[in-house]
């Protein structure tokens, strides 16, 4: 698919950070050559998974520009966004792509009222500039996440349940219409009983307003329940993307195996309590030269110490393990 | 605001030397505002008997150059005062200025404030301010010197709001606030600022501290405007006189008793204020209010 | 019989600028928790379950007051009152008898100094370690009693990856073996891989050692997989108690249904909704039912009066008017 049929496509994005004390450094990738697209003409939620460490904030800060990859492309309608510069083009690019936060407490400053965020966005995005019209969009924003001017008007954070504001949080990115929305960990901050009614907006904007999200979680329940694709991240690598159902459904990286069985299900599954291996530090296995799996992974086996796995194309999703190497695929494919 | 009369309330009812200095504090402001009913002006000399001791009718005492001691500190105590202020309304300014961009803005911009910050902090004020004085003697006045002071005085306290600015900016609401379309000059007065106030505060009374204290330093050494009353030139003029040894002590006494009074009462509100804002003690009165202990 | 709880109100009472507040965060607790179980203690965010649990630690200060009721510990077949002990007795008591893991307690680990010296420091808050080579044995044992690797002893925190830090967390609030272990939110913020290894430890301890567990988090579906028996609390009181299987297939408090079947599970879309309306404030709370604002069978004796907790079979408890209706009638 060409790029300017896709609404963002990132290529082979990597992000470098150096970590530890000057006596010992080392350099670890937090993002390692992920290639991640969608198209602009079926809007898409897609899930971006794995364990904590595993650099899922840092692509999605990578997304909304608010880091540069240290090698790699990032398009957005065809535009490499970090070759943008400028106050009018960041604006541009915000009309289109605007972040969820995951802590609805921390995205309010508690010394304001929660509106003035509304606000500011309606007038700097040029949506309305009389009083009244201004009010009107922020009502009309509101009111497509379930709430409505007059129960937010005039409070500040504190006064305002975690549901409430991570949907005015929503409400906000929703008024330039941007046609992606970013939400790293969304409902992670916000409770059991509250996290449907986020997830399932996020359902309805797709659905309504055609916006893709990039939904980035580990509650891989209300992900299946809502995304079309996934991709599982491990230590910075994807090491499976594709169809929601094929990938948690049929999981087969084994660490995407060992994610799926991990979800607790509301009924008593007695491989849940089988043993698992877990990781001692997060830094050694960043600086592994192989597979960043080796040292949990049941069928380890010798070359996946040397050598980092290319993605194989298996059963219409892309596998980072050589388990999948001798299946048939396509070179062009995995490129 | 929660922040200004809360933290009021709050170290009034729990902090006693607070208490103290804030009765002090208030009842010199009171002092020094007696100055516009006082039935002389401080230019004009001998309108009273000189050298009275202290009595009912000239609480102070007056002075060899016949001037009531109760309403020449009235005067003094309102220029000092208003010279501290304004020096230290001006150094905020620019503190609050550099610290905030410096901050926020970050990279090169951050590196060139913070190399000249860093210059103005080892620079030694006194000298410098000796030599200008000496340069400008004469049209050295209140103003331009607080002018002058307050070039001087912003650099210590930018670098602490600067590293204030540098723990706002990761959290979240910046970038809220950016996603908004916010502008740089917005987020840092709208977002960051109210969090800055309170180290403004604190190091504003330190500040006026500093500057009095230069004052009264340079108008002993003759060195600034001799015609204006402050707690610095009437100690001047008391030593002109040879005040001690003539034995009339009250005229040294008034002045040096008002700044002790004064800066006693701005040092502990200073302390108070920081304990107060110290983290390690914020913690201790959240661990009080949550009772989280093992 | 390892406690009971009776009756038992716990409210903060606080005065901000001059407006005294109560906030009665615990309102009515009754609960007999039994022997070697794991019980989970389930509800939203700020119903009270950390006060509940703070309380059975007997952690309590200002401005948590008890306000009524008793918590009774069954020690060496004695009913020991636990807010009758005298301060000492109750440190006693939290030492040997009681460990309290704390809700984010990977932060008890100091940064500073490895972690072999927080488990020296954490003892010597208690009593004086005569040998120091005896206990480090101990130590190591313990660890690798519970599967963790050795390494773990001479790190430091930062080292450990989140999910061994609060394993290690738990290692230590156990290392003396006390027969009750209460656990607030253990593995809240961790992913959904270390999650499973943190409760598989706390199961193996309980397993081991045969003690109490009294679990708290949110996380229905980890009830599901860990948990005995299950309480259901809903603003500052429990609303239904019953076994693991009972809760999860018979629920029959309305706040207990809907928590279940919101729950999404991995292979099916069936729509789900969030539960309507907000959590009611615990300062000034609805009268009768508390959960009558919410619920879709309110009915006018819910605004009035507070049901009866009332059993069913097998130990299954509800108060509901709703639920009970036939019983009632
Ligand atoms: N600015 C930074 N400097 C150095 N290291 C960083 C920086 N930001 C992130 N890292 C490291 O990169 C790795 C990935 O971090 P990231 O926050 O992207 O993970 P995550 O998947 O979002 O985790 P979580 O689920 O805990 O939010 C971590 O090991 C982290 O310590
Ligand atoms: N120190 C305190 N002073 C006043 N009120 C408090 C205090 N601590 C907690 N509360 C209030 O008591 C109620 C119960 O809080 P608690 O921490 O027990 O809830 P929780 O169920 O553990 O919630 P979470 O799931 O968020 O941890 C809440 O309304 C809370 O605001
Ligand atoms: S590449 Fe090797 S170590 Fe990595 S997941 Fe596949 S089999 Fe396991
Ligand atoms: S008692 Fe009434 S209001 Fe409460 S849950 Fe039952 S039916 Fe609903
Ligand atoms: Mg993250
Ligand atoms: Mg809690």
């Amino acid at each position: 698919m060409s790029n300017s049929q896709l609404l963002f496509k990132a290529d082979n994005v990597s992000k470098l950070f150096t970590i530890g004390t000057w006596l010992d450094r080392t350099e670890i990738a937090a993002v390692n050559n992920v290639s991640l697209s969608c198209s602009i003409e079926k809007p898409e939620i897609i899930t971006v998974a794995g364990e904590s460490g595993s650099g899922k904030t840092t692509l999605a800060r990578l997304l909304l520009r608010m880091l540069e990859p240290s090698s790699g492309t990032i398009y957005f309608r065809d535009r490499d966004i970090h070759q943008q510069r400028g106050w009018e083009s960041q604006m541009q690019f915000m009309s289109e792509v605007q972040p969820v936060f995951q802590n609805p407490f921390e995205t309010f400053s508690p010394l304001k009222r929660v509106e003035d965020y509304l606000r500011e966005t309606v007038i700097n995005f040029r949506k309305a500039k009389k009083k009244p019209d201004v009010d009107n969009k922020m009502d009309e924003s509101l009111r497509s996440v379930g709430l409505s001017l007059e129960e937010v008007r005039g409070r500040y954070p504190h006064q305002l349940s975690g549901g409430q504001l991570q949907r005015i949080s929503v409400a906000r990115a929703l008024i330039p219409n941007p046609s992606l929305l970013i939400a790293d960990e969304p409902v992670s901050m916000v409770d059991a009983s509250l996290r449907m009614s986020i997830v399932n907006l996020f359902q309805d904007l797709k659905k309504e307003y055609d916006v893709t999200i990039v939904y980035i979680t580990h509650d891989l329940a209300t992900a299946y329940y809502i995304s079309d694709r996934i991709a599982i991240m491990l230590r910075g690598s994807v090491v499976e993307s594709g169809d929601v159902d094929k990938v948690l459904g049929s999981p087969l990286h084994p660490y995407s195996k060992l994610l799926r069985e991990s979800v607790p299900l509301p009924t008593k599954d007695p491989n849940w309590t089988k043993k698992i291996e877990l990781s001692v530090t997060e830094a050694k296995e960043y600086s592994k030269k192989g597979c960043k799996f080796t040292s949990r992974c049941p069928k380890v086996m010798d070359r996946c110490w040397a050598v980092e796995p290319p993605d194989y194309d298996t059963d219409g999703r892309l596998v980072r393990c050589y388990l999948y190497d001798d299946k048939p695929n396509d070179p062009s494919k995995t490129a | 605001m929660r922040s200004f009369f809360g933290i009021l309330k709050d170290l009034l009812s729990r902090d006693g030397r607070f208490r103290f200095a804030f009765i002090a504090l208030s009842a010199l402001i009171l002092f020094s505002l007696a100055s516009y009913w006082s039935p002389h002006s401080p230019r004009f000399s001998f309108v009273v008997p000189p050298n009275m001791r202290p009595n009912l009718d000239y609480w102070f005492g007056t002075n060899s150059r016949g001037q009531d001691l109760f309403w020449m500190m009235t005067f003094a105590t309102r220029n000092s005062l208003a010279f501290g202020l304004m020096t230290a309304a001006l150094s905020r300014v620019i503190s609050i200025f550099v610290g905030l961009t410096s901050g926020y803005k970050g990279g090169l911009y951050d590196r060139v404030l913070m190399a000249i910050n860093d210059s103005f902090i080892v620079l030694p004020v006194l000298p410098i301010l000796i030599l200008l004085n000496f340069i400008l003697r004469g049209q050295m006045n209140l103003f331009t010197l607080s002018l002058t002071m307050a070039f001087f005085g912003w650099a210590f306290d930018a670098r602490l709001m600067r590293s204030q600015v540098l723990s706002l900016k990761e959290r979240e609401f910046t970038n809220n606030a950016i996603f908004s379309g916010m502008k740089m000059h917005k987020i840092t007065l709208k977002e960051h600022l109210p969090f800055v106030m309170p180290i403004v505060f604190s190091t504003w009374i330190n500040n006026m501290m500093w500057a009095m204290g230069m004052e009264v330093t340079l108008s002993v050494l003759g060195l600034s405007n001799i015609n204006i009353a402050t707690i610095g030139t009437t100690i001047y003029w008391a030593n002109q006189h040879q005040a001690l040894i003539s034995g009339v002590w009250w005229w040294l006494g008034a002045p040096v008793a008002i700044s002790v009074l004064l800066f006693l009462s701005m040092y502990l509100t200073v302390i108070s204020l920081n304990q107060h804002l110290d983290p390690r003690t914020r913690l201790q009165r959240i661990r009080e209010a949550t009772t989280d202990g093992t | 019989m390892a406690l009971k709880i009776e009756n038992l109100r716990a409210y903060y009472r606080s005065s901000e600028a001059g407006v005294a507040t109560v906030v009665r965060a615990v309102d009515g607790v009754n609960l007999t928790i039994k022997e070697n179980e794991i019980f989970g203690i389930a509800g939203e965010s700020s119903c009270g379950k950390t006060t509940l649990i703070r309380t059975l630690s007997g952690t309590i200060k200002p401005p948590l007051e008890i306000v009524g009721g008793r918590v009774v510990y069954d020690i060496k077949e004695k009913e020991v009152d636990l807010f009758s002990l005298r301060s000492s007795e109750m440190r006693a008591l939290r030492w040997k008898h009681v460990a309290y893991i704390l809700q984010g307690s990977m932060s008890v680990l100091n940064p500073v100094r490895r972690v072999i010296k927080t488990f020296e420091d954490f003892t010597e808050a208690h009593e004086r370690i005569t040998d120091r080579k005896a206990f480090r044995e101990k130590v190591n044992k313990h660890v690798l009693d519970l599967g963790l690797p050795i390494d773990v002893v001479t790190a430091y925190p930062h080292q450990l990856s989140g999910g061994m830090r609060q394993r290690v967390a738990i290692a230590l609030a156990t290392i003396f073996k006390p027969p009750v272990i209460l656990a607030d939110e253990p593995t809240t913020a961790l992913d959904v891989v270390v999650q499973r290894g943190v409760l598989q430890l706390l199961k193996d301890i309980q397993r081991e050692t045969g003690n109490t567990v009294v679990l708290v988090t949110h996380d229905m579906a980890v009830h599901a997989n860990v948990a005995d028996r299950v309480g259901i609390m809903y603003a500052g009181r429990i609303v239904e108690v019953g076994a693991v299987e009972d809760i999860f297939q018979r629920a029959r408090h309305p706040y207990t249904q809907h928590l279940i079947s919101s729950l999404p599970t991995i292979g099916d879309r069936t729509p789900r909704s969030a539960l309507p309306g907000a959590p009611p404030s615990l300062a000034n709370p609805p009268e009768g039912c508390r959960f009558h604002p919410r619920c879709e069978h309110a009915m006018d004796v819910c605004r009035r009066e507070v049901p009866p907790m009332l059993e069913e079979e097998n130990g299954h408890q509800t108060a509901c008017f709703w639920a009970n209706r036939e019983a009632v009638s």
